[in-house]
C-alpha cells in the first residue's frame, strides 16, 4: 500500500516534505534554464519583498481551509483595507493611525463574514462571495475609482518599519535590499504555526474541519471559533493589503484580484486537505514560493505571461490529484464512483439511471 | 469549582422536569420527568427510535430541549447557555452513540480536545497530554499492543477500538455522572465484561451512571433501576430485583404489541 509507506516514512515526519522537494526541483530546473536570473541574489531579495502578501493570505487560508471552510472575500479586503489605509495615510496624514484603521477595517470584514457563517448559518462559499462583491464595490465607490500614489512615503516611519530595507536605502548592493516585511511575515508565520499546531484554537479548527458534529460533541464552541477564524483571516488580509500598498507606493481598486486563485492554489499545493481536518503551514509557505517562482521563472525562461497562469493552473491540478491519491484514498474511490470510472460503480450508475426518474426526456422503461 | 459543588448537599445529580423535544413534526421526547440519584446506576431501555439518545443529548447540552427544565445537583441550569463544555465543567461525562472522535486527528488530541491541558496562554502541553494518553491506551479497552500509539489517527482504528477510545476517555475524566449510550455494540465479549466492570466501579466509588443498552441481561446485571422509554415517553420504572430478565423481555414485547 503506497499510502502506508508514505505515512510511516520520512514524508510523514517532516512537515511539508513532498512540497519542499517539488520546490527544490522547480528551482533547480530554473537555475538550469535561466542561470543568469536564478543564480544571482537579486531574484531572492525580490522574492522577500513581494511574496509576503501572498504568504500572509495563504497562511490565513490554511486555517480557513483546514476548518473545512472557504473565504473568497479576501481580495476585497486587499482593496478595501488598502483603500482605508491609503486615504488615512495620504489624505489625512494619520501615519500609524492609518495602520490601525486599516487593520480594524480588515477585522470588521472578517467579523461580518464570521457572523454570517456561524450565526446566520450561510455556507462560507456563498457568504464570502457576497461580501467579496460588497466590500470591493464599497472600495470602488469610496475611492471613486481613483488610485492613490503614495509618493514620498519612504520618508515616513510607517514605511520604514513596515516595508523598509535592512540596509542603507540608497545602496544598491543586494544585501541592502533585503526587506523588512520578510521579517514581519516570518514572525507572523512562526506564531501562526504554533497557534495551529500547539494552541487550543488550532486544535479546535482542525476538529471543526474534521466534522462540525464531532467538534460540538467534544465540547468545542463551533460558532465562536468560526467567528474568530474569519476575523483572523480579515486581519491578515489587511496586513497584506498595507504591505502591498506601501511596497508599490500606490493604491488601486483592483489590487487584490490576482490573489484569489494564487493564494488558494498555494494552500492546496502545500498539502492542506480540501476536505478540511488537516492543514500545514510549512506546506503553504512552500506552495507560495512555488507559485511565485513559477511566475518569475517562466518569464525569465522566455515564456510569455499568458503561459504563467496556464502552468500555475496545471501544477495546481497535479498537486490536488496527487494529494487525493495519496492522502485520501477513500475519497478517491468515492470520486471515481461518482464519475462512473469504476466498472462495478459504472454499472450501478447506469442501473440507477434506468431505475430512477429519467433526467432527460426519453422513453420510460416499465 | 466543581469540587465545592459536588461536596455540597444534593440528592439528585440530574433531574429533568417536563422536558419536550420536537424535530419538526416528530415529537421525540414527551413530557420527560426523571431524577438520577447521586450514587445510582440507571438503565435506560427501549426500542430503536424511542428517544434514548435524544434524551441524553438534551441532558448534556448537545441540543436544547423544546420545553422543560433541567437541574444539576438540584440547581436549575440556564438552558440557553447549556453546552457540552458546561456539562464537562459540571463533571458530567458522556460516551455518545454517534461518532465522537475526530477521524484525521491523532489519539492524544482526541482524548483531551475541548479541555486541553494548557499553559495560561492556551498553548497545549503536548508532552503531558501524550504521557497521559499513553497511560489511557495501556489501561483501556480493546488494545493489546497492536501497533497503535498515541500518534495514530482514528481513521486507522477498528470500530471496537474507536469505542474503546471513547470509553477510555470517559474513564479518565472520572466524572460524577457518566452516561454511556450503547457502549458495547462494537465490542467483543471480553471487552463487554470490562465495560460492565467499569459500571460497577462507578457504583462502588459513589458516583452515578446512566446506561443505555439493548442487551437486557447486561443492564439488568448492573443497574439499580431500569427506566423504559417508549415513543418518547417514560412508561415504566422497574426495580431489577423484582423482575427477572425473562419477565422483563416479556414485558417489553408486550409493550410493542400494544402500540
Ligand atoms: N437530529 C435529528 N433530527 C431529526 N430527527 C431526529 C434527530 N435525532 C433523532 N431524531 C428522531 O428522534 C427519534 C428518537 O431518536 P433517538 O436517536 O433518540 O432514538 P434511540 O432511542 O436512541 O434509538 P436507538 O436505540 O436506535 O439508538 C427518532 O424518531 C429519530 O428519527
Ligand atoms: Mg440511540
Amino acid at each position: 500500500m503506497p499510502e502506508t509507506s508514505f505515512r510511516s516514512g520520512l514524508f510523514a515526519r517532516i512537515e511539508g516534505l513532498p512540497i519542499i522537494v517539488v520546490f527544490a526541483l522547480i528551482l533547480g530546473l530554473f537555475m538550469y534554464t535561466a542561470p543568469e536570473v536564478f543564480l544571482a541574489p537579486q531574484i531572492y531579495t525580490t522574492l522577500l519583498s513581494t511574496a509576503p502578501p501572498l504568504i500572509l493570505l495563504g497562511v490565513g487560508l490554511t486555517f480557513i481551509i483546514g476548518a473545512g471552510e472557504i473565504d473568497l472575500s479576501f481580495p476585497s479586503v486587499i482593496a478595501f483595507s488598502g483603500y482605508v489605509f491609503a486615504v488615512l495615510f495620504k489624505e489625512y496624514q494619520l501615519g500609524w493611525i492609518a495602520v490601525l484603521g486599516s487593520l480594524a477595517s480588515g477585522l470588521l470584514v472578517g467579523v461580518v463574514n464570521g457572523l454570517l457563517i456561524a450565526r446566520v448559518g450561510i455556507p462560507s462559499f456563498i457568504a464570502t462571495l457576497g461580501t467579496q462583491f460588497f466590500w470591493s464595490g464599497m472600495a470602488t465607490v469610496l475611492s471613486g475609482g481613483r488610485s492613490y500614489a503614495l509618493r514620498g512615503a519612504e520618508d515616513s516611519s510607517v514605511w520604514q518599519l513596515l516595508v523598509g530595507n535592512f540596509g542603507d536605502p540608497n545602496a544598491i548592493a543586494w544585501q541592502d535590499q533585503v526587506s523588512i516585511q520578510a521579517l514581519w511575515t516570518a514572525l507572523i508565520v512562526v506564531l501562526l504555526w504554533f497557534i495551529l499546531n500547539r494552541h487550543r484554537f488550532g486544535e479546535h479548527i482542525l476538529f471543526i474541519g474534521d466534522s462540525n458534529d464531532v467538534a460540538r460533541v467534544v465540547g468545542i464552541n463551533v460558532e465562536r471559533e468560526k467567528i474568530r477564524l474569519f476575523t483572523l483571516m480579515g486581519g491578515l488580509a489587511a496586513i497584506a493589503a498595507m504591505m502591498l500598498t506601501l511596497e508599490n507606493k500606490n493604491f488601486f481598486g483592483n489590487q487584490g484580484q490576482g490573489y484569489l486563485l494564487t493564494a488558494i492554489a498555494a494552500v492546496l499545493i502545500g498539502g492542506t486537505s480540501i476536505f478540511g481536518g488537516r492543514a500545514t503551514i510549512v506546506g503553504t509557505v512552500f506552495g507560495c514560493f512555488i507559485i511565485w517562482i513559477l511566475e518569475a521563472g517562466l518569464v525569465a525562461s522566455g515564456l510569455t505571461g499568458a503561459w504563467v497562469r496556464t502552468v500555475q493552473g496545471l501544477i495546481f491540478l497535479i498537486a490536488i490529484v496527487f494529494y487525493l491519491l495519496v492522502e485520501e484514498p477513500g475519497r478517491r474511490v468515492e470520486l471515481m464512483r461518482r464519475l462512473g470510472l469504476r466498472r462495478e460503480a459504472g454499472r450501478s450508475f447506469a442501473a440507477g439511471r434506468t431505475a430512477g426518474p429519467p433526467r432527460r426526456a426519453g422513453p420510460r422503461q416499465s | 469549582m466543581n469540587e465545592t459543588q459536588s461536596d455540597g448537599d444534593f440528592t439528585h445529580i440530574v433531574r429533568m422536569e417536563g422536558v419536550q423535544k420536537f424535530f419538526g413534526a416528530v415529537h421525540a421526547l414527551r413530557n420527560i420527568n426523571l431524577a438520577i440519584g447521586r450514587n445510582e446506576i440507571v438503565g435506560l431501555i427501549g426500542d430503536n427510535g424511542a428517544g434514548k439518545s435524544t434524551l441524553i443529548k438534551v441532558l448534556t447540552g448537545v441540543m436544547p430541549p423544546s420545553a422543560g427544565r433541567i437541574f444539576v445537583r438540584d440547581r436549575p441550569i440556564d438552558l440557553s447557555r447549556h453546552s457540552v463544555g458546561m456539562a464537562h465543567a459540571m463533571s458530567i461525562e458522556t460516551v455518545y452513540q454517534d461518532r465522537s472522535l475526530g477521524e484525521k486527528q491523532p489519539l492524544w488530541r482526541n482524548f483531551f480536545v475541548g479541555r486541553q491541558i494548557t499553559d495560561r496562554l492556551g498553548f497545549i502541553r503536548v508532552k503531558e497530554q501524550k504521557r497521559i494518553a499513553e497511560e489511557i491506551l495501556l489501561n483501556t479497552i480493546g488494545f493489546r499492543g497492536v501497533g497503535i500509539g498515541v500518534d495514530s489517527t482514528v481513521k486507522q482504528l477498528s470500530g471496537g477500538e474507536r469505542q474503546g477510545i471513547a470509553i477510555g476517555r470517559a474513564m479518565h475524566f472520572n466524572s460524577d455522572l457518566i452516561i454511556l449510550d450503547e457502549p458495547t455494540v462494537a465490542l467483543a465479549v471480553k471487552e463487554v465484561r470490562k465495560v460492565l466492570e467499569f459500571v460497577r466501579r462507578i457504583k462502588e466509588s459513589g458516583r452515578a451512571c446512566i446506561y443505555i443498552e439493548h442487551n437486557l441481561a447486561h443492564v439488568h446485571e448492573v443497574a439499580d433501576r431500569l427506566l423504559v422509554i417508549d415513543r418518547g415517553e417514560i412508561v415504566a420504572d422497574i426495580d431489577p430485583r423484582e423482575m427477572s430478565v425473562a419477565a422483563l423481555t416479556e414485558y417489553l414485547i408486550d409493550l410493542q404489541q400494544h402500540r
